[in-house]
């Protein structure tokens, strides 16, 4: 039973896993994400990519949208200058696929600070707006500019690690998982830093934090580049993922998917992103395992897409009535709950 | 060389389903002017009530003058019900998550349109006289002319309503100030629930309109986001905004689309918001909020 933290040293306060089990569990997890491609099926490896790409993404909204509070609808868009800058350069050049996606996410760091621009003037739903007209204006970009191979897209060869085409599920996982996971811990340390703490007090109330003296036009910029940088990442790993960007691989539905996902996991909070990412992915397929079960499956299918539809947004809509800190905070109360038994909490 | 007879008639056009624009704005502004809202599921409300109009008139084959009025009073009573259950639980929360639990019920709405009348195109019935409209030499559509005319008086019988009815005083003391309005006796939720309503019903309206001059369709819900457009470029919180605002952006995109080709248009007016929101980060009209710490 482990009641309360005790700590004894500076160093020990500002660890970023600050407790043993945590360390305990977080070793647990790593080993488990390893073993995992050796046991799961095709199937399974292809979701877990899609949801380590999924977190990615979230968890760049997530800085911006849950710690800075700058509401965006166009993280889509950010994926997908990602998505084509990766394809655009393996396809032209051929440049090595870290190369690559690190350009990806540089180029969206730059389309995000653009887009980031009005948001010192412009604030709360005006932003989501203004960035919903980013998407569209990207979109537009891809559809009709002849580097991007206007609407039938690029196709683009897979990757290639130490001579190895990165081409199945099992072997893309060892690029997506660890680049993910890596995002991830960058992502947890930035709020121990000077940078994210300054994004949390422009979050609580953005004239204080001005106030006290945090440049807001720069952090607010920088907040856009960094989640534009995690989008632009995540774009690149879904270009060699899916091997093909088309203007309509990012839709502001996709946008709305990220929002989502960190409205439902718990904003402000890195293991939100990820419960968020995990659970919106994986609610569709579970839908149509389910369908699949039943008996006549086949005659029901026709109802699945809107069934998704009907269950994604009702899903946004109970979490926000009944639980608008999301799953994050179910975790932490299960999670107390088990620190204070046989106490009642 | 300019062909001002053509340019002329395409502004026409324009301004004409600006009008329509305008009235769907309208019901935007109401719900955001008295409960703070940004309902982003305008579009799906507009297109739920042109498939309710649909099942009355060509399902159930009532007559029109009895299946426009119900069309409008069931999307009424949704609108009661978003509020009732999705709005008012939210008092208090940050417009963010109110705006995302809009977010959500658009995604329910085109959940349940295609669930319930599958996601093909269908027609309504027609109800608007189809002899052309001549102004001058230009030509219009009489769809479009009809559609702008019921606009305009929807528009000028919600604004003169709210003007001397004591609801529409209630609505505007509430937008004014909420407190203020609860302490001199008026039922504010009651005043929320009353927005909602009327606002579900001008979508229908709309709906209705829009939907027998294109068609319905489970996609009917881009048309919101013209809508949203409109409402930032005139300023949320502002009916001359929303007046004003649907007319630009007919306007643009009707111009964009003629002399750009179709694809400019959502490009055209974008970029519209996005100048005008550089320059009045407010829009056009809307209230400039001053903040303090």
């Amino acid at each position: 039973m482990r009641i309360g933290t005790l700590k004894e040293s500076y160093t020990a306060d500002a660890a970023l896993f600050d407790s043993r089990t945590q360390k305990i569990w977080l070793a647990i997890a790593s080993m488990l994400l390893m073993l995992f491609p050796f046991v799961a099926s095709d199937y399974w490896l292809y979701l877990a990519c899609l949801v380590a790409i999924h977190v990615a993404s979230t968890t760049g909204l997530n800085i911006l949208t849950g710690y800075t509070g700058l509401v965006s609808l166009g993280q889509a868009a950010f994926m997908g200058l990602g998505a084509y800058t990766v394809a655009i350069l393996q396809t032209r050049w051929g440049t090595p696929f870290a190369l690559n996606l690190l350009a990806g996410g540089l180029v969206a760091m730059v389309g995000g600070i653009i887009v980031g621009i009005p948001s010192l003037r412009v604030k709360g739903l005006y932003l989501a707006i203004a960035t919903i007209a980013a998407s569209f204006i990207a979109h537009f970009l891809f559809a009709n500019l002849k580097i991007t191979g206007g609407t039938a897209g690029i196709s683009l060869p897979p990757a290639r690690m130490l001579g190895i085409d990165l081409d199945t599920s099992f072997r893309l996982y060892w690029l997506i998982v660890p680049v993910t996971v890596l995002m991830l811990l960058a992502a947890a340390n930035l709020f121990r830093t000077r940078i994210g703490r300054a994004f949390i007090a422009i979050r609580d109330r953005d004239i204080s934090a001005e106030v006290l003296g945090i440049p807001l036009l720069r952090y607010k910029l920088l907040s856009f580049g960094l989640s534009s940088f995690y989008a632009g990442v995540a774009g690149g790993l879904w270009a060699y993922f899916f091997r093909v960007v088309t203007p309509e691989s990012f839709p502001l539905t996709m946008s709305i998917f990220f929002l989502a996902a960190i409205i439902v996991g718990g904003m402000g909070s890195i293991l939100g992103g990820i419960l968020g990412a995990v659970f919106m992915t994986m609610v569709p397929e579970l839908l149509k395992l389910i369908v699949d079960l039943l008996p006549g499956g086949a005659e029901l299918t026709v109802f699945l897409s809107p069934v998704r539809l009907i269950i994604f947004g009702g899903l946004i809509i109970a979490f926000l009535v009944f639980e608008p800190l999301g799953l994050a905070e179910m975790w932490r109360r299960v999670r107390r709950f088990f620190h204070l038994w046989p106490f009642r909490n | 060389m300019m062909d001002w007879a053509y340019l002329f008639e395409i502004s026409l056009t324009g301004l004409a389903s600006g009008g329509l624009y305008a009235l769907a704005a309208l019901a935007f502004v109401m719900v955001y002017k008295a409960t703070r809202v940004v309902n982003i599921a305008i579009g799906e409300m507009l297109m739920a009530g042109g498939y309710l109009f649909f099942t009355f008139a060509a399902m159930w084959a009532l007559p029109l003058w009895l299946a426009i009025p119900a069309a409008v009073l069931a999307c009424g009573l949704l609108g009661a019900v978003i509020e009732r259950t999705m709005i008012r639980p939210l008092l208090g929360e940050p417009p963010i998550s109110v705006f995302m639990v809009t977010v959500g019920l658009s995604s329910v709405l085109i959940g349940l349109v295609e669930m319930i009348w599958t996601a093909d195109q269908r027609r309504l019935p027609e109800f608007m006289p189809n002899q052309p409209i001549m102004v001058g030499d230009a030509f219009l559509a009489p769809k479009v002319f009809w559609g702008a005319v019921i606009a305009a008086v929807f528009i000028a019988c919600v604004l003169l309503v709210f003007r001397f009815w004591r609801g529409g005083v209630a609505l505007r003391a509430t937008a004014s100030d909420q407190a203020a309005a609860y302490s001199v006796g008026i039922n504010v939720p009651r005043v929320f629930s009353l927005a909602w309503v009327v606002s579900a019903m001008l979508a229908a309206i709309s709906g209705i309109i829009v939907g027998s001059i294109g068609g319905i369709s489970s996609s009917m819900g881009v048309f919101g986001l013209s809508v949203l457009v409109v409402v930032i470029v005139g300023g949320l919180d502002s009916v001359l905004g929303a007046l004003v605002g649907g007319l630009i952006i007919g306007l643009v995109e009707a111009l964009a689309g003629v002399y750009l080709g179709g694809e400019y248009k959502l490009l055209a007016t974008f970029v519209v918001l996005v100048i005008i929101l550089m320059i009045r980060p407010y829009g056009l009209f809307g209230t400039h909020e001053i903040e303090r710490l």
